[in-house]
């Protein structure tokens, strides 16, 4: 006759590891449709592509107690409207530079990535790049000869030369653009940003 | 004196297919640490290899190759441990290595292009032949699509050889983890321009690998490797094994959520990643208490020492770099100013040597010891200090990284996250700052040792029970 307890039992440990992965997995499935549905670009949290045609903020939100993008009036990126589908195949250009050129094995983007170079989920928003005035600019020279345009803030680090067309180095910008629009919880924390027109309006 | 020699004939036909992933395992394991040491040299020398051999692709070498060599083991350990378990032959040897050859050049054909090529223009066909620039998977869409290949040629001889033989706890458990484990493989195989949405589904792989269908698996291994090394009893090795499962992927599954606060992601990931990540340790702590109490059970009378110590290095390793250095910065409030700095690498360091290196390890010295004709490998075999140093050397030398990155994580979040807000110029004032720097040295220093224990540890393989005339303890 066995001595085991009920609870010591193969048998109820073998049922209890079935449904408990079986409930974890209805919960993160459920979870999954809500969250797609949140974050697909046009809703409130992952905004639509065409709003690399405004002025972006990240100002700190005191109800929510963390920062927050903030979609202000239009600035169209290097002067030039786009439609909804121009700016998607402008970001998606950008988007796939930085995977073609692997820009996440030295950067982070949304904090994942590697940590030898700066984060890029604000840096359309850095101080780096001096005035609003002379960013666009400076990002195109500094992505197409980035070993000439150096960077490194008093560090020996240069970023290698990608042989980045100015093609692609303006989807880069339109997509780190769109990236510093999203909603990431606050994260980065306390982010200076460089200063824009009608900062003092947020 | 007598020698032993290395005889395929020593093995069966499972057992000679792992052997070849074990030894091709152990050539990536040892390419992995060479890059990890240029890698970590180009923190001190900024200016190593620039323009020619830059860190992102130094980094990716290091990255990928630990990624494969751990996978490569844990195929190989499945098909060491399927035709003991199932009481049949593998029902198909040929196509198994077939598998093996194609997986073997392909990885060989994908390292040479990142090797050669590196990057390529901003299009399709760069993602689709040099490499997806998506940290961990980062293979070109032709290599994924030859890997789940072979991973399906692998899960169907693993599930295929049970269903013809006989099933035990472990081989029922192994087998559902093997579908979710291949499974979640495709989900990272697509593109997308949303940012968000990429790094969704990008975490179901990385997550659901490392943090539930992985540990899941060397639940598994160590469930067999406890019983064939200590005689540990059946019974309760598998009653252990399905309260880890249970444990596991019930802290596990929602544990993804960690990954899911600064992403884009709902506030409510916050709550639900917080909480569920922070009991993910609890089923290692499980584990390090069943291999304990069992080794204390028997004395620590067993077949294959090298092999126990590194049962007992997982059961430690896997608890201390996956569950604490987990834990240590798995809250949100934390993780805002930590994510994204060297605490991650200090973390990653610990937990994929401990949870995985370990094991795998020890699947490779009982592999050599079969190799051998079942060699004696218990207590005053010769030469046993290669094999003690050589266990010291490598986890003296990942202890010694983790805690250097450590050190340089807690500067960096000081001065570039609490202080200076991610800025640019605070990356690189923190970058840039003594402490920082000096982590930078140590964790290059105790690379240094880890190289050391890695040639040792080769060597000992390689000659471990030459010499010895018994034959192996029984338990």
């Amino acid at each position: 006759m066995s001595t085991t307890k009920w609870w010591a039992s193969e048998s109820f440990w073998r049922k209890t590891a079935i449904w408990v992965t079986a409930f974890m997995l209805v919960v993160l499935i459920l979870l999954t449709f809500d969250t797609i549905k949140q974050i697909t670009a046009g809703g409130s949290r992952v905004p639509a592509y065409s709003v690399i045609n405004n002025r972006i903020y990240y100002k700190l939100d005191r109800e929510k107690g963390h920062m927050m993008p903030i979609i202000g009036a239009e600035a169209p990126l290097f002067g030039k409207k786009l439609s909804e589908e121009e700016a998607e195949k402008l970001v998606s250009l950008g988007k796939m530079t930085t995977q073609a050129k692997n820009c996440m094995n030295c950067h982070t983007l949304l904090g994942n990535g590697a940590y030898y170079a700066p984060d890029l989920t604000k840096a359309w928003l850095d101080q780096g790049w001096g005035a609003e005035s002379v960013r666009e600019d400076m990002m195109l020279r500094f992505l197409q000869d980035p070993g000439g345009n150096g960077r490194g803030y008093g560090s020996a680090r240069r970023m290698p030369n990608l042989n980045i067309t100015e093609e692609e180095a303006r989807g880069i910008v339109a997509f780190l653009k769109w990236m510093s629009s999203i909603d990431t919880n606050g994260f980065p924390n306390n982010f200076k940003t460089i200063t824009q027109e009608g900062d003092n309006d947020y | 004196m007598t020698t032993r020699k290395f005889n395929w004939n020593n093995l069966n036909s499972g057992q000679k297919v792992a052997m070849k992933y074990f030894i091709a395992a152990m050539v990536l394991f040892v390419a992995q640490i060479l890059f990890g040491l240029i890698a970590g040299l180009q923190y001190l020398i900024p200016g190593l290899f620039y323009n020619q051999l830059d860190f992102n692709v130094v980094r990716m070498i290091h990255i990928n190759a630990m990624v494969i060599w751990m996978l490569w083991g844990f195929i190989g350990s499945c098909y060491w441990l399927v035709e003991d378990e199932a009481g049949i032959p593998l029902v198909g040897t040929k196509l198994a290595n077939l598998a093996f050859w194609l997986f073997a050049i392909a990885v060989a054909i994908v390292v040479v292009v990142y090797l050669v090529v590196q990057i390529g223009p901003g299009n399709q066909q760069s993602l689709w032949l040099i490499n997806e620039g998506r940290e961990y998977i980062e293979a070109p869409r032709w290599a994924d699509i030859g890997i789940v290949v072979c991973v399906l040629i692998f899960f169907y001889n693993i599930a295929a050889t049970f269903l013809k033989g006989k099933w035990s706890g472990i081989s029922g458990v192994l087998v559902l983890d093997l579908v979710a484990l291949a499974g979640l493989y495709l989900a990272g195989m697509f593109y997308t321009a949303n940012i968000s949405i990429e790094q969704y589904w990008w975490w179901w792989v990385i997550h659901m690998w490392v943090e539930a269908t992985w540990e899941v698996l060397v639940g598994c291994i160590m469930a067999w490797g406890l019983i064939k090394v200590l005689g540990a009893n059946r019974k309760i090795v598998t009653t252990w094994l399905y309260i880890e499962v249970a444990l596991m992927f019930g802290s596990g599954i929602l544990g993804l959520g960690h990954h899911y606060f600064w992403i884009g992601t709902p506030e409510y990931w916050l709550s639900i990643g917080g909480f569920f990540s922070a009991l993910e340790p609890v089923p290692l702590v499980a584990m390090v208490v069943h291999a304990v109490y069992d080794s204390g059970k028997h004395n620590f009378r067993n077949k294959n020492h090298p092999a126990m110590g590194w049962l007992i290095a997982h059961a430690f390793g896997n608890f201390f770099g996956a569950g604490v250095w987990g834990f240590m910065h798995t809250l949100p409030q934390i993780n805002l100013y930590t994510h994204g700095t060297q605490w991650s690498a200090s973390h990653g360091h610990l937990a994929f040597f401990g949870a995985y290196a370990t094991i795998n390890i020890a699947m490779f010295y009982i592999a050599v010891q079969h190799w051998r004709g079942n060699a004696y490998m218990s207590g005053g075999i010769a030469h046993a200090w290669r094999w003690k140093w050589a266990l010291a050397l490598l986890n003296i030398g990942v202890m010694g990284m983790t805690i250097a990155l450590l050190v340089s994580g807690y500067d960096q979040a000081f001065i570039e996250r609490a202080l200076e807000g991610a800025s640019w110029a605070g990356f690189f004032k923190a970058q840039i700052s003594t402490w920082f720097q000096q982590g930078m040295y140590w964790r290059q220093i105790f690379g240094y040792v880890t190289a050391a224990g890695i040639i040792l540890l080769v060597w000992d393989l390689l000659t471990i029970g030459k010499s010895e005339s018994k034959d192996a303890l029984e338990v």
